[in-house]
């Protein structure tokens, strides 16, 4: 890609990661008028877990903060082609997302989260297990208990999204670095003060850690440690089939998402426990068990060929809520954490970091992002609607 | 003929043409056109069009062929059924 020619000397602020939110805060920086950010990415754009992610955007979570970064990130995709003025189209299908309960404990803990949605004006919606067949014809509700759904919720192109804020982030003047990587981060005192690339060293006192699956690693060049490790979790997707799903479909217990794309292919996922690491290889275990899941709960969908898999790095956090925060390092920020949601949240991951760095008074309670959340023995509660 | 006539990527119906407007805009890389475009996501996942998409940089940007990488390849070689994999799993199982 044509990115930017030479590595400036200095710079306002860095930001590490060429991903979604990378560039959401570039975007966001450069917006408010901060001049010379400087974006560094080691591979393409979207090379991480951005453009290996399940294409989902879904509002329908058991933590406040997740709901509410959630609903203004819908917000802002619904009317992004305007804001970011991209010429192409980001693929935005909201059609929904058809959670499944599999039994009367996990109706009753889905009758929380809706309760918890509709207070923050999300439109969720409790449907009795026929309900949801009226709404996905092929689903198996042999069972299931209950179903929520929220009609907002849907499907959004990853490739194009961030292909909208890179150029968007461009037209504001901002410097982005592909095949660039970061290879220390030099400090004076407790101030970060440079960022050593393998193409040469940038002055600045702003760093931005938006290394997703390597945010640890990132953080320990800066002498940050920060209580996340990374996940492979794949996907697979199928060739493309004239439309016939139009919802997301999540069952928590039985260990699956499906959707069906704009495009035609069905994509899905699981969350196997896989050790910690950066792996993103591909394995027949979880092919096998994504193939039982889904002729069980989705039986039509079997005769469709698969044509594709890999695998992707989660970015886990102890309470799967992100952390969007300063750290004890003067002028090192992050924002990692995600726990496989990063991509969904990215506009309200851009706005609420700019105002952190910039000293605004942030759009929501940002407590419970912070880093400082994790100090002392009691954490917030954990955000259990992870697949 | 005609680069919009002549079609590169059978599957996501991609031409000539269309390629060269994306080097044009300074996607240089199999990579990100793939991802742009969906070159190569097809159900022949790039068998057919992939030395084609490589040479047409290489032709573009005057850069040596050994120089473009290639995509990335992934599993699968040819489509599959889920219905397929599902009973060779509970194959094995038993």
């Amino acid at each position: 890609m044509k990115t930017s020619e030479t590595l400036p000397k200095k710079a306002t602020a860095v930001i590490i990661g060429g991903g979604i939110s990378g560039l959401s805060i570039a975007w966001h920086l450069a917006k408010k008028g901060m001049k010379d950010i400087v974006v560094l990415e080691k591979s393409y754009l979207g090379s991480g877990a951005t453009g290996r992610c399940g294409a989902g955007i879904r509002q329908q979570w058991s933590a406040e903060v997740n709901c509410l970064m959630a609903k203004k990130s819908v917000t802002f995709f619904e009317n992004a082609k305007k804001t970011l003025g991209y010429e192409g189209d980001i693929e935005f299908k909201q059609e929904g997302y058809l959670i499944v309960a599999s039994d009367e404990e996990e109706t009753n803990t889905f009758k929380n989260n809706v309760a918890l949605q509709n207070r923050l004006d999300i439109p969720t919606r409790i449907l009795s297990k026929d309900e949801a067949k009226k709404i996905v014809p092929h689903l198996n509700t042999e069972g299931i208990d209950s179903a929520t759904f929220c009609p907002t919720d849907g499907h959004l192109n990853p490739f194009k999204t961030l292909d909208a804020f890179y150029k968007a982030s461009k037209r504001e003047g901002v410097f982005i670095f592909t095949y660039t990587e970061v290879v220390a981060i030099h400090k004076e005192g407790d101030k970060v003060h440079a960022v050593v690339t393998d193409k040469g060293v940038i002055k600045t006192n702003t760093v931005i850690n938006a290394g997703g699956g390597h945010a640890g690693v990132i953080g320990k060049m800066a002498g940050v440690d920060i209580p996340v490790f990374s996940q492979n979790r794949e996907i697979l997707v199928t060739e493309p089939v004239e439309k016939m799903q139009g919802p997301m479909v999540i069952s928590f217990t039985k260990n699956i998402y499906c959707q069906q794309t704009p495009h035609g292919a069905f994509i899905m996922g699981r969350g196997d426990d896989r050790k910690a690491g950066y792996s993103v290889h591909s394995t027949h275990s979880f092919l096998d068990e994504m193939a039982k899941t889904l002729t069980n709960i989705l039986p039509p969908i079997g005769k469709l060929r698969v044509i594709r898999q890999w695998g992707g790095l989660y970015n886990m956090s102890p309470d799967h809520q992100p952390i969007i925060s300063n750290t004890k390092v003067q002028g090192f920020y992050v924002a990692c954490g995600f726990s496989g949601h990063g991509f969904m949240l990215a506009p309200m991951t851009g706005l609420l970091l700019s105002e952190i760095i910039l000293g605004e008074t942030p759009t929501l309670r940002i407590k419970e992002l912070s880093m400082s959340r994790f100090e002392g023995k009691k954490h917030q509660d954990v955000e259990k609607n992870v697949v | 003929m005609k680069t919009e006539d002549i079609i590169i990527c059978r599957c996501s119906d991609v031409t000539l043409k269309d390629l060269h407007e994306l080097f044009e805009e300074g996607y240089d890389t199999f990579e990100e056109i793939k991802r742009i475009k969906r070159v190569g996501m097809g159900p022949c996942q790039a068998n057919t069009c992939g030395k084609m998409v490589q040479w047409e940089i290489a032709k573009y940007f005057n850069r040596p062929l050994e120089n473009v990488p290639f995509h990335n390849m992934r599993p699968f070689t040819l489509g599959v059924k889920l219905d397929a994999i599902s009973k060779a799993a509970d194959d094995e199982d038993e």
